[in-house]
């Protein structure tokens, strides 16, 4: 019975997992599919997000403007299943402080004998020197989590496992008790406020059921989103990192690829060109499952001692020993 | 500094998408959920006491819990009910039954439990079926302190930091706290002269309370913020001030049977009671604050991610030092 070995191994709870969809009972599944985001090459259109929306018929959750910057989304919730977040984010100055020299607005002025440069900075470093702007955008979604906490911790089943080995809501069972929201360890999946329940992406069950790319991938220009069999797509990952790298681009690495990190890898996972705190991604997501045994080894034991707490309050009296009167 | 805004001076120790949050807020009402971990506190321990009153023949006090255990069972199905974003379809849950998610797991407690801690209480005021009666109340003195305890595990089965990372200490945290409170219900409301049980257990309860919660608070360091800040601090702060002067308030009514002061035993009751309601609204606000503020999240995740590569550093110099040399 696959519900009973799904406690007894430890390896269903957290770790690495190879077969995710057999672990949760699919016999005789198609391989898993997911997305790979390779944010290098995104431009930020947010055509992604229109294609979600419209596909899936997601409400829209309100005009909203913070004035942090070009996003006005903000973030992933009930109603927002792909997120294109841009950070500008401003570089500390990198150019040495200028020689103390009279500018006489000629061309070529400086010393004699001495070419006066004007400060490089990597991307877009404004001409001044002062400090440059760093421009990054990236496409966020669920990231359907080999050891998803928030199907762990769904108590109506209304969260389960597809053949495809992506997590999706099914929204006729969910009672909207929230406690998927905030079990996920990224902040994706929200309560859909005043209908009740929780969604979140489903990576387009529907149209990977009819062999179809999932809106989000097909609608990206540039194929920044691209969909595949996880195990291609972590193949092709890490060449491209490799060529980044080749060209000079260190700062690429790849997020949520790894099968063996905190939520025994995604589902989808990243491209990206800064540390995953500056998108506002977790840098070291743990399934919260890890440490279930422990968690109700504790309760088990505070009950015992509360239990031990309550018999010993009554030392010293008489003991009646009655049943009924 | 408010949310939302951008400070001048950035962090050193962190970076965030523009200071939003990475986790999502629960969405867990309030005052519903706080008064849910509460009263199943009461209810459960009161469920104890009332089975050791009925075995060392104390029945004002036995009356008391009884009641109490079974009306705590009625609201705070209630308010779990009312918590649910969609409280038609409560019997989902009990569709399946999870050990990996808590909320499933006190469902099958709480739902065993209000059972028998009702029938116990109707066959106590009625007088019909006692011996039923009793071995109900027996069952629910056996699902009592799981159904107190289980709601530890339910709030550190997230990813809520100050929940999560405390996931040793909170159900001891609320196991202490309930004793506390279902003592001190008893010492407000049962006869002075039976409440004797009560005050010991009370007691009991709240110094493990303080202990335990101050202990984990050492021990999560810098996530322990929200519970010294803002309301979750006020509330912390009134939590112990009023279990504290319970403490005090028992022990001016000290004595076999508290005859001289009885005032002062209801008003101890009634602090421990109070304490451990505050505990449980600053427990619940503390999670609601680390969730809103990246830092909680992003500093103690690099700091793991540093520890782990300190010492996978540490571990190949020690096993492979001629490795360096290649």
């Amino acid at each position: 019975m696959s519900r009973l070995s799904e406690f007894l191994s430890p390896e269903s709870l957290w770790g690495r997992l190879d077969d995710v969809s057999g672990d949760a009972g699919h016999e005789d599944h198609p391989p898993r599919m997911g997305f790979f985001t390779d944010t290098s090459v995104c431009i930020g259109c947010k055509a992604c997000e229109v294609a979600c929306k419209e596909w899936n018929e997601v409400p829209d959750d309100g005009y909203q403007l913070t004035g942090m910057s070009y996003d006005n989304t903000q973030q992933l919730g009930a109603s927002t299943w792909r997120h294109v977040a841009f950070v500008e984010k401003t570089l500390p100055s990198r150019a040495k402080p200028a020689p103390e020299v009279t500018d006489l607005g000629m061309p070529g002025s400086g010393p004699p004998g001495r070419e006066v440069t004007l400060p490089h900075g990597e991307d877009q470093a404004t001409e001044s020197g002062d400090s440059g702007l760093r421009w990054l955008m990236s496409s966020d979604v669920c990231k359907h989590c080999t050891h998803a906490a928030c199907l762990d911790v769904c108590p109506t089943g209304s969260l389960f496992r597809t053949e495809f080995g992506t997590v999706v809501v099914q929204e006729d069972i969910c009672n909207g008790c929230g406690y998927c929201v905030p079990a996920c360890p990224y902040g994706v999946i929200d309560q859909r406020k005043p209908d009740g329940r929780a969604f979140k992406c489903t990576l387009c069950y529907d149209r990977l059921k009819e062999g179809q790319t999932p809106a989000c991938a097909q609608a990206c220009p540039t194929e920044s989103i691209q969909y595949g069999e996880v195990d291609e797509l972590r193949v092709r990952a890490a060449a491209r990192v490799e060529e980044l790298h080749a060209k000079g681009v260190d700062v690429a690495r790849l997020y949520g690829a790894d099968p063996d990190d905190g939520v025994g890898g995604d589902g989808a996972f990243f491209l990206l060109l800064d540390e995953p705190e500056v998108y506002g991604l977790p840098p070291d997501p743990i399934v919260t499952t890890r440490d279930l045994g422990a968690m109700w080894r504790h309760v088990g034991a505070a009950a015992v001692a509360l239990a031990g707490v309550g018999a010993a309050s009554f030392l010293g009296r008489p003991f009646a020993g009655r049943w009924g009167r | 500094m408010s949310r939302g805004e951008q400070s001048m001076v950035p962090e050193p120790t962190f970076e965030s998408y523009y200071g939003r949050p990475i986790l999502k807020e629960p969405t867990w009402k309030t005052p519903d959920v706080p008064i849910y971990l509460w009263i199943g506190g009461v209810a459960g321990g009161s469920a104890l006491l009332a089975e050791g009153a009925a075995l060392s023949g104390l029945p004002g006090l036995e009356r008391v819990t009884r009641l109490t255990a079974a009306g705590g069972a009625v609201v705070g199905t209630v308010a779990l009910v009312h918590d649910l974003g969609r409280p038609e379809r409560f019997l989902n849950m009990l569709r399946v039954f999870k050990p990996t998610s808590p909320l499933s797991v006190g469902s099958y407690i709480l739902a065993p439990f209000s059972s028998f801690a009702g029938a116990a209480a109707a066959s106590h005021v009625t007088g019909v079926a006692p011996r039923l009666g009793r071995l109900a109340g027996l069952g629910a003195a056996v699902f009592g302190p799981p159904l107190a305890t289980y709601t530890a595990a339910l709030f550190a089965n997230t990813a809520i930091p100050v929940w999560h990372e405390a996931h040793r200490e909170l159900p001891f945290v609320f196991g202490g706290s309930a004793a506390a409170a279902a003592g001190g219900t008893a010492m407000l409301l049962a006869p002075v002269a039976e409440t004797g049980p009560a005050v010991r257990m009370a007691a009991v309860g709240a110094v493990a309370e303080l202990g335990v919660s101050h202990r984990m608070e050492q021990r999560l360091g810098m996530l322990a913020e929200p519970y010294g800040k803002g309301l979750a601090g006020r509330l912390m702060r009134l939590s112990r001030a009023l279990t504290v002067a319970g403490l005090g308030l028992s022990a001016v009514s000290a004595g076999a049977s508290g005859r001289g002061r009885p005032w002062a035993r209801r008003l101890a009751g009634a602090s421990y009671s109070a304490g451990s309601l505050a505990l449980r609204f600053a427990v619940f606000e503390a999670g609601r604050e680390s969730a809103r503020d990246p830092k909680y999240v992003v500093v103690p995740q690099r700091e793991r991610i540093r520890a782990r590569e300190e010492a996978a550093r540490s571990a190949a110099s020690e096993t492979g030092s001629g490795t360096l040399s290649g």
